[in-house]
C-alpha cells in the first residue's frame, strides 16, 4: 500500500465511524425543530416542542431531582473514588486487597439489572431487620455512588499511576507528613482527574435509569425514568428537544474541559522549555 | 500525646483510608448480592416484601428453609433457557461487530500525530457523555417503518415496501454496537498507541508486506486490548434492558428483560432473584479475566 492510498483509507475508516456515531444524533436534534408531532415527517421549522417542553411542569421536576442526585453521586464518589485509587496504587498489598481489587472493578462491567435489584433487596432487608431503610433520593444516592465510584476510581489511578513518584518522596524527606503530602503535593497535581472524574460520575448518574428504578419510591421519578415510560409509548418531538438541549450542554462542557487542558498542557511545555534553557 | 506506645495501639493510619470505601462497597455491592443468593431460596408470598423468610427463629427453634423451585422453573421453562442463551448470543455477535468497527477507528487514530490523538479520542467519546436513553431513541425515528432509513431507500426506488427492523433483534444488535462501540475502542487505542513502532519497521525491512506485518506483529501484540474492550462490551451487553426493550421486538428475548419483567411485572421477588444469581454465575469468568486485566492497570504495570 504506498502512502497515499493508505492516506484515503485512513480517512474513510474515520469517515464512516463518525458518520455512524454522530448521524443519528444529529438527525435527532434537526427534528427536534421540526413543526409536525410525527417525528419523522418534516413539516416546517418550529420552536414550539422546546416551549411545550419548559411548560411540562413533571418532566421539570423529575429534571430537578436528577441534577440534586448526580450533583450528590459526583461530590460522594470523587472523594470515596480517590481513596479507593490511593488504596490501589499507593497502598502495597494488604490483607484482603485482592477482594477490594474485585469488588472496585466489578462494577465496572455488572450489568445494572444486577445491581439495581441486589441495591434493593439489601434496603427491603434493611428495612426489615433495623425498621430503617434509605428511602426516594437517598437510595437512588446510596445505589448511584456504588456504580459510579468504580469510574471515578479508574480515571484517578491512571493518573496516579503516571506521576512522578519521586515529589512525593521528596516532600516525605524534607520533613513533610503523608497527609500534607497528599493535600500539598498529590492532590493539585491530580486535580484534572479529580474534575473528570467528578463530570464522569455526574453524567452517569444523570443518566441512570435502570438502577434508579429499581430504588426509586414513588415520589422520586427523574428524569430519565420519566423519559424512558414516555419513549416507550412512542416518538414525541418533546423528547427531541430535551435530547438537543442535553447535546448542547454536554459539547459546551466538553469543549470547555477541552480548552482548560489544552490551556494547561501548552503551558506545561513552555514550563518545560524554559526549566530546559535554565540548565 | 506523642507516645509511642499510643501509636502503636491506635489502627495504621492507612486503614483509615482503606477501610471508607472497602466498608462501603461491602455493605452496598457485596452484601447485597448475598441477599440476592437468600431471597433466590425464598418462596413468593403475597406480603410486603413478597417473599418468606429463609431463616426463621420460631419457639426457640433455628429453620433454614431452601426453597429450590425458582431455580428448578429456570431448567424447566424453556423459555428461560432461551433467553439465557439468546442474550449471549446477541452480546457476542454485538461484541464482534463492535471489534470490527472499532479496531479500525483506534488503529487510525493511534497512528495519527500526538497532537491530534486527543482530540479524536475525545470525538469518539463524547457521544457517550450525552444521555444513553437518548442514543437509544435516535435509532427509533431511523429504524422505524415509516422511518428515516426506510422513507430514504423507498424514496431512492432501492426496495418498494419498507423493511422491518425496528422491533426484530437487528435492531437490538445496532443499538447496542452503537451504544457501545466507545467501550471497545478506548481500551484497544490505550493499548495500540503503546507499540514500538521499530517493529513494523523492521518488518518491513526484511520484506513483510502490510497485511502480514500487521497479522504477526500488530494483532497478537493487541491481545490484552482486544480481551478488554470485549470484555467491557459482552458483559453489560449480556444484562442489557433498556436497548432489547426500545428497539428489540417482543421475541429479543433477553435475560435483563426476563429479569424487569419478573420484578416489575409479575412482583415475583424470588424468581427475578434466581435469574440474577443464574446470570452472576455464567459471567463469573468473563468477569474475573476483566478483573485481572483492570487490577493490573490499576496499579500502574505495564500488561
Amino acid at each position: 500500500m504506498s502512502g497515499r492510498t493508505q492516506r484515503w483509507t485512513s480517512w474513510a475508516i474515520l469517515g464512516l465511524g463518525f458518520a455512524f456515531l454522530y448521524v443519528p444524533v444529529l438527525i435527532l436534534m434537526v427534528y427536534s425543530f421540526n413543526e409536525s408531532r410525527l417525528a419523522t415527517v418534516w413539516s416546517g421549522f418550529s420552536f414550539k416542542w422546546y416551549g411545550e417542553l419548559l411548560r411540562d411542569k413533571q418532566m421539570l421536576s423529575a429534571a430537578w431531582i436528577s441534577i440534586k442526585i448526580a450533583f450528590l453521586t459526583a461530590s460522594a464518589a470523587v472523594v470515596l473514588g480517590t481513596m479507593a485509587a490511593l488504596v490501589m496504587t499507593r497502598m502495597g498489598k494488604f490483607p484482603g486487597k485482592t477482594l477490594f481489587g474485585a469488588l472496585i472493578t466489578a462494577p465496572l462491567v455488572m450489568p445494572e439489572v444486577i445491581i439495581g435489584l441486589s441495591i434493593l433487596l439489601m434496603f427491603v432487608s434493611l428495612g426489615q431487620m433495623v425498621g430503617l431503610a434509605p428511602k426516594g433520593i437517598a437510595s437512588i444516592w446510596i445505589a448511584h455512588v456504588t456504580f459510579t465510584l468504580a469510574f471515578v476510581t479508574v480515571v484517578v489511578s491512571s493518573r496516579l499511576a503516571e506521576l512522578d513518584k519521586s515529589l512525593e518522596e521528596a516532600a516525605m524527606d524534607l520533613g513533610a507528613n503523608r497527609i500534607k503530602v497528599f493535600f500539598l503535593i498529590t492532590l493539585p497535581i491530580i486535580a484534572p482527574a479529580l474534575v473528570s472524574g467528578w463530570l464522569l460520575a455526574f453524567t452517569l448518574s444523570l443518566d441512570d435509569v435502570v438502577i434508579s428504578s429499581f430504588v426509586a419510591g414513588p415520589n422520586s421519578t427523574t428524569l430519565p425514568m420519566k423519559v424512558f415510560s414516555s419513549v416507550r409509548l412512542g416518538l414525541s418531538p418533546k423528547i427531541n428537544a430535551l435530547a438537543t438541549l442535553m447535546i448542547l450542554v454536554v459539547a459546551v462542557a466538553a469543549f470547555i474541559g477541552w480548552w482548560i487542558m489544552h490551556r494547561d498542557e501548552k503551558r506545561r511545555k513552555l514550563d518545560m522549555q524554559m526549566a530546559a534553557k535554565e540548565k | 500525646m506523642n507516645a509511642p506506645w499510643l501509636k502503636k495501639l491506635l489502627p495504621h493510619p492507612r486503614w483509615s483510608v482503606i477501610s471508607v470505601p472497602y466498608v462501603w462497597l461491602l455493605l452496598f455491592f457485596a452484601i447485597p448480592f448475598l441477599i440476592v443468593l437468600k431471597i433466590s431460596f425464598s418462596t413468593l408470598a403475597i406480603a410486603m416484601p413478597p417473599y418468606t423468610p429463609v431463616l426463621e427463629y420460631i419457639d426457640s427453634a433455628l429453620t433454614l428453609k431452601l426453597n429450590l423451585s425458582n431455580y428448578l422453573a429456570l431448567v424447566t421453562d424453556s423459555q428461560y433457557f432461551h433467553a439465557y442463551i439468546s442474550s449471549i448470543k446477541i452480546a457476542a455477535i454485538s461484541t464482534l461487530l463492535a471489534l470490527l468497527i472499532g479496531y479500525p477507528i483506534a488503529y487510525v487514530i493511534a497512528q495519527m500525530p500526538p497532537s491530534s490523538r486527543n482530540i479524536w479520542l475525545m470525538l469518539v467519546i463524547l457521544p457517550s457523555w450525552t444521555s444513553f436513553l437518548i442514543r437509544v431513541y435516535a435509532w427509533i425515528g431511523i429504524l422505524k417503518n415509516n422511518g428515516l432509513l426506510n422513507n430514504a431507500l423507498i424514496g431512492m426506488g432501492i426496495i418498494d415496501e419498507p423493511l422491518k427492523i425496528l422491533h426484530t433483534p437487528i435492531a437490538a444488535y445496532i443499538g447496542i454496537v452503537y451504544c457501545y462501540l466507545p467501550f471497545m475502542v478506548l481500551p484497544l487505542y490505550t493499548n495500540l498507541v503503546k507499540h514500538d513502532k521499530r517493529l513494523l519497521e523492521a518488518a518491513y525491512d526484511l520484506g513483510a508486506k502490510p497485511w502480514k506485518a500487521f497479522f504477526k506483529i500488530t494483532l497478537p501484540l493487541s491481545k490484552a486490548g482486544i480481551i478488554a474492550g470485549c470484555m467491557l462490551v459482552m458483559i453489560p451487553a449480556v444484562g442489557e434492558f433498556v436497548i432489547p426493550e426500545l428497539l428489540g421486538g417482543p421475541d429479543t428475548l433477553m435475560i435483563g428483560r426476563v429479569l424487569w419483567n419478573e420484578f416489575f411485572n409479575n412482583r415475583d421477588w424470588p424468581a427475578a432473584s434466581a435469574v440474577a444469581i443464574i446470570m452472576l454465575m455464567l459471567l463469573m469468568i468473563p468477569i474475573l479475566i476483566f478483573n485481572r486485566i483492570q487490577q493490573r492497570e490499576m496499579e500502574g504495570r505495564l500488561t
